[in-house]
């Protein structure tokens, strides 16, 4: 039967000056829909990776090499990331039930918790991850204090991840006052007025936190914007900044881990 | 490629390839792609502060913004007596339901008190004092005990006496208090304000800044509160 030559979309378009033979795809050559079905998965991969770079990026990043003795505690930082992501996530959600207004967002909670399906879990999941991320934090902190992977050239990655750390707590601050019921409420009265207590600067934050000199009525949705939109993007942004500088300098072996010297260096052992 | 090689003759002749750009004269103080590199980002620079800085502004107004604090009657002279505080609820916040609303200890004034501290004036019968339930120390509502006396905050034992004195635990100063008229025969209780620790009235304060002396410097008056009497 006479093949008519046509257009394979699937294939990659030849670049000029790569045109080596007449062996122009699968279909040209007689192969059946599902061999075109079986290559059109590594195409698309090939097409999306001919426009991106996509494919040396990750695998830079992902099958880059690690320091003998890598252990779980190096996991602490993406169980961090993780734990954001939940956080993300269930924020989302429950951001299309909640009401930042001071007079409806303790029944829009309760709405939310007791007669939304499965309210409660993805709430006690946004309440409960928060502690998750902060003590993922701490660990992740001390594992790099401990193991020294703080010190040159990596002491940039340490005051990103400190700033991290101010904002997660940010995020907590925040956080607490969303529920407005009486524990929150006077939560953020003390925490207001202990920001008040800064010399010289500190009555101006209080004011500003507040949006005016009592708890009225932008205060709550003052918090919800910090809470949802500023801190969250700003802890994206740097998280993009900590990962880059993982990949940009390597991790650090553990402490316990010495170099191999090369044989000719090394001292004969005393018998 | 001629040319390229030509001017890398040129420039291995002097050493160093030349850093002029092209159209460079003797005595030119600024490049053109100075000078459009300088003009694109000064117009960045404009563009980017037309976005910042009313953004900035819009959300650090309400600093500059004081807050109306009308005068509000909590009750007939006849409500109050010289040797007892009398709770009342008013209105701090306007607009936001049961969350603006606090409670205020008012009596009426007492000239036979004895035992005030330095710089407590003496109270005439035709004056009203009303006292604000927010702890000077993080802000929890303090309650007078009747039994005692005393004015105590649950959170974290802060003790006034009478008149709002500090007798003992953190906090920092006296309790605040409220100005107070009477008209047509009603207790009115308008804007709050704070009192140093002998009891001269300055503009309101948060709980937890000390008040009087340089403190009055360190925590500075806010321009969102109303002046003192």
């Amino acid at each position: 039967m006479p093949k008519v030559p046509r257009p394979d979309p699937l294939s990659r378009p030849e670049s000029p000056g790569q045109r080596t033979n007449g062996a122009n795809g699968a279909s040209a050559n007689g192969a059946g829909p599902a061999d075109v079905a079986k290559e059109a998965g590594g195409d698309a991969l090939g097409w999306l990776d001919e426009r991106t770079g996509g494919t040396s990026f990750l695998t830079g990043m992902l099958y880059r090499k690690v320091p003998k003795g890598t252990n779980w505690f190096y996991t602490l930082g993406s169980a961090t990331l993780f734990a954001f992501t939940f956080q993300a996530i269930t924020g989302v959600f429950l951001a299309m039930y909640y009401t930042p207004s001071p007079t409806q967002a303790y029944g829009s909670i309760t709405h939310l918790t007791n007669d939304v399906w499965m309210g409660e879990f993805v709430r006690g999941m946004h309440k409960w991850g928060a502690s998750v991320m902060i003590i993922c934090i701490f660990l992740h902190m001390g594992r790099t204090f401990f193991f020294g992977a703080y010190k040159y050239p990596r002491e940039l990655n340490w005051v990103i991840g400190v700033v991290l750390l101010i904002l997660t707590l940010v995020m907590g601050l925040t956080g607490y006052l969303l529920p407005f019921d009486q524990r929150s409420y006077w939560a953020t009265i003390v925490a207001n007025n202990i920001t008040g207590t800064g010399p010289i600067v500190g009555p101006y934050l209080a004011d500003f936190l507040r949006a005016g000199p009592e708890i009225g009525a932008t205060t709550l949705s003052r918090f919800y914007a910090i809470h949802m939109l500023l801190v969250p993007g700003l802890i994206i942004a740097l998280i993009g900044a900590h990962l880059y500088l993982v990949v940009k300098l390597g991790t650090t072996a553990p402490p316990w881990m010495k170099a191999e010297r090369p044989k000719s260096l090394r001292r004969e052992e005393v018998g | 490629m001629a040319d390229q090689g030509n001017d890398d003759k040129q420039g291995a002749a002097k050493g160093l390839p030349s850093s002029e750009p092209p159209g460079y004269f003797e005595g030119e103080s600024m490049t053109r792609r100075t000078a459009f590199t300088v003009g694109v980002q000064a117009i960045g620079g404009i563009a980017g502060a037309a976005i910042v800085l009313p953004a900035i502004g819009f959300a650090a107004a309400p600093l500059f913004e004081q807050e109306d604090e009308p005068w509000q009657a909590v009750g007939p002279t006849s409500d109050f007596t010289p040797d007892t505080y009398r709770s009342v609820v008013i209105t701090i916040v306007f607009g936001i339901g049961e969350t603006g609303k606090s409670t205020a200890y008012v009596r009426q004034g007492n000239p036979n008190l004895t035992g005030l501290p330095s710089g407590y004036h003496k109270e005439s019968p035709d004056e009203y004092i009303a006292i604000s339930t927010r702890c000077a120390h993080v802000g929890c509502p303090v309650r007078f005990v009747q039994a005692s006396g005393n004015f105590i905050c649950p959170c974290h034992g802060g003790v006034y006496g009478f008149l709002g004195e500090r007798i003992g635990g953190p906090p920092v100063r006296p309790l605040d208090r409220f100005q107070t008229r009477v008209t047509n025969g009603q207790v009115e209780v308008g804007p709050r304000y704070s009192v140093t620790n002998h009891f001269d009235p300055v503009r309101a304060r948060d709980p937890g800044e000390f008040t009087g002396g340089i403190w009055n410097y360190l925590y500075p008056p806010r321009p969102s509160v109303p002046p003192p009497p």
